[in-house]
């Protein structure tokens, strides 16, 4: 890209730079203030300094805080890790057979479930709460693991669909031709292509379990609650210090932020996946 | 004999999906819409039919119009603000700068975190308190110099919910920018090099050749942010709790169901949620759907 481009305008290249660095302060000011106050001791803290660096490296906010919300980030952690895998397996299936095997409808399920991707959950929420009244899962972490990995076919199987149907269907049609079946096609041809795609279902189900708010705040009751709707609370008591709840949501933000670090591209994939279809 | 095995097969490893997506999607829906035109106000379910009478009365009700009203605020400026940022931002990247990879992570990382984190954080930047309570970005501002910027931020009357955007923004706006970045970098170089032998700036490349090609995108941005928008609920929650100022249709289904028990008309706003989406997203379905039916 650099190469096409004339040297003369190196000069003004720098000038390119500086609404960057603005907008990138823009981005960066909430983190700071989170860290900042997070790193600050209690009797530094203080709203009216709360752009001034701490003072030395504290952890007392980020120990209270962790006190305060460690049952619920076990909670979440019940409930991301088998909605994630659940998540993926069924998504992984499910994007085998409608790319590689036609069957009659398979042209009404494809938007029926990409529109199934968008609904507000408005719209299913009653029937939701009493559906999972009446099979004794209202509550409780499994009612919520299961909502997370119904509401999440779509998407997994969306995602997967569009990656198997990218690959050769000659390979398909070789391990046929070998006489291999349905699943053994699946287990060994397919499954060892979409390990890639196995890590953008798994991070995209996870970040959307552990950041959702929805389901949890009307399926769950206060002993397992997921930490979002904890940190929520603790946001709207008068009784938690601002500077802990500030070191709350960085704790509740660092999941997925270490993903985001470690495994952006895959992140972002699926971002891509999510919205822009074909 | 294999392949009907196969294909035996193959419909039982997807119907168990599609029966829950049938049942918990679209009979949920359907289920919604008759509690939407029942009588069932109070804990006990309630069926009797009462036709449109909890759509009507929404209709007259003061709330429900402040809902609309914020929503269109919030919307206008929500995605506007991404649409713009996300572009300028995608422009300046293009440009084959040193570093581009290091901007384009920090753009995109707030979307990593989730909207009651996002809330949390921000309710405490926008701190509306004036005077010796000073703090937050109004602190920010008064210590720069720039106290005309001071303001009350989501508790301003009538226009709070504006406030409520720039966190929405600080959120979606990188993902905005990766999806202007990628439409960029599928322009072919050629286009704009003959541009530039026609004696072209780059305003007037970028303005009279490569904005009309991101049309596509703008589209897909639009709809995408456009149905967040609609949906908008946590975000508003962490930040300011449940006011009334701030209310949208998606808070007040959750209170007046959840809280209030009025579950018939809680289930009347979740299905003018869904069709108002239904009206954005189905045309764009249909045809980004067009060159894909044939597989």
């Amino acid at each position: 890209m650099v190469s096409t481009r004339t040297p003369r305008r190196s000069v003004a290249r720098i000038g390119l730079y500086l609404p960057l660095i603005l907008v990138s302060v823009f981005y960066l000011a909430p983190m700071y203030v989170l860290l900042a106050t997070g790193f600050k001791s209690f009797a530094e803290v203080d709203l009216k300094t709360m752009w001034n660096l701490p003072s030395g490296i504290y952890f007392e906010n980020f120990r209270a805080a962790f006190e305060a919300l460690a049952p619920y980030l076990w909670n979440s952690i019940r409930l991301v890790v088998p909605a994630a895998v659940i998540s993926s397996i069924l998504g992984s299936l499910n994007g085998f057979v409608l790319a590689k095997w036609k069957f009659p409808g398979a042209d009404i399920v494809f938007p029926a479930l990409l529109f199934g991707m968008f609904i507000p959950y408005q719209s299913i929420l009653i029937p939701l709460v009493e559906f999972m009244r009446s099979i004794n899962l209202y509550g409780g972490i499994p009612g919520l693991v299961l909502t997370h990995v119904i509401y999440g076919i779509p998407i997994t199987t969306l995602t997967f669909r569009n990656y198997y149907a990218s690959t050769p269907t000659a390979l398909v049609e070789a391990a046929r031709i070998d006489g291999a079946g349905l699943l053994s096609t699946y287990w060994y041809v397919l499954l060892p292509l979409s390990i890639p795609s196995f890590v953008v279902v798994l991070i995209w189900q996870f970040t959307a379990a552990w950041n959702d708010f929805l389901f949890a705040v009307v399926l769950t009751n206060p002993a397992n609650w997921p930490i979002t709707v904890a940190l929520n609370n603790m946001a709207g008591s008068q009784i938690v210090q601002w500077n802990v709840q500030m070191a709350g949501a960085f704790i509740a933000a660092i999941p997925t932020l270490l993903v985001y670090i470690f495994l952006g591209r895959y992140f972002l994939r699926g971002l891509m996946q999510g919205a822009l279809k074909g | 004999m294999r392949l009907k095995k196969d294909t035996a097969l193959s419909v039982a490893l997807v119907s168990p999906s599609i029966v829950a997506v049938l049942i918990f999607i679209y009979g949920f829906i359907a289920w919604s819409v008759r509690v939407s035109l029942s009588d069932w106000k109070g804990l006990l379910p309630n069926y009797t039919f009462v036709g449109l009478k909890n759509y009507l009365e929404l209709l007259e009700d003061p709330r429900f119009h402040i809902d609309i009203r914020n929503t269109v605020i919030f919307t206008v400026l929500f995605v506007g603000g991404c649409l713009l940022l996300g572009l300028g931002l995608a422009i300046l990247l293009d440009q084959g700068l040193r570093g581009e990879s290091f901007f384009r992570s920090l753009f995109l990382f707030p979307m990593a975190i989730s909207f009651i984190v996002t809330g949390v954080v921000w309710r405490w930047l926008m701190n509306p308190a004036g005077g010796s309570r000073i703090s937050g970005l109004n602190l920010l501002f008064d210590n720069l110099g720039l106290d005309f910027l001071i303001n009350r931020w989501h508790t301003t009357p009538t226009w709070g919910i504006a406030a409520i955007a720039i966190p929405a923004i600080w959120q979606m706006s990188g993902y905005t920018m990766a999806l202007y970045l990628g439409g960029l970098r599928a322009i072919p170089d050629h286009l704009r090099e003959a541009a530039r032998v026609d004696g072209a700036s780059e305003v007037q490349i970028y303005w009279y050749h490569i904005l009309p090609l991101l049309r596509p995108i703008t589209l897909s941005a639009m709809i995408i942010l456009g149905h967040i928008s609609l949906k908008v609920f946590d975000l508003i929650v962490a930040l300011a709790g449940k006011q009334v100022a701030l209310d949208v249709p998606a808070i007040y289904m959750w209170t007046t169901t959840f809280d209030g028990y009025f579950f018939s008309r809680g289930a009347s706003i979740g299905i003018l949620l869904l069709l108002s989406v239904a009206v954005l997203v189905i045309p764009y379905l249909r045809y980004s759907l067009k060159g894909e039916t044939e597989l």
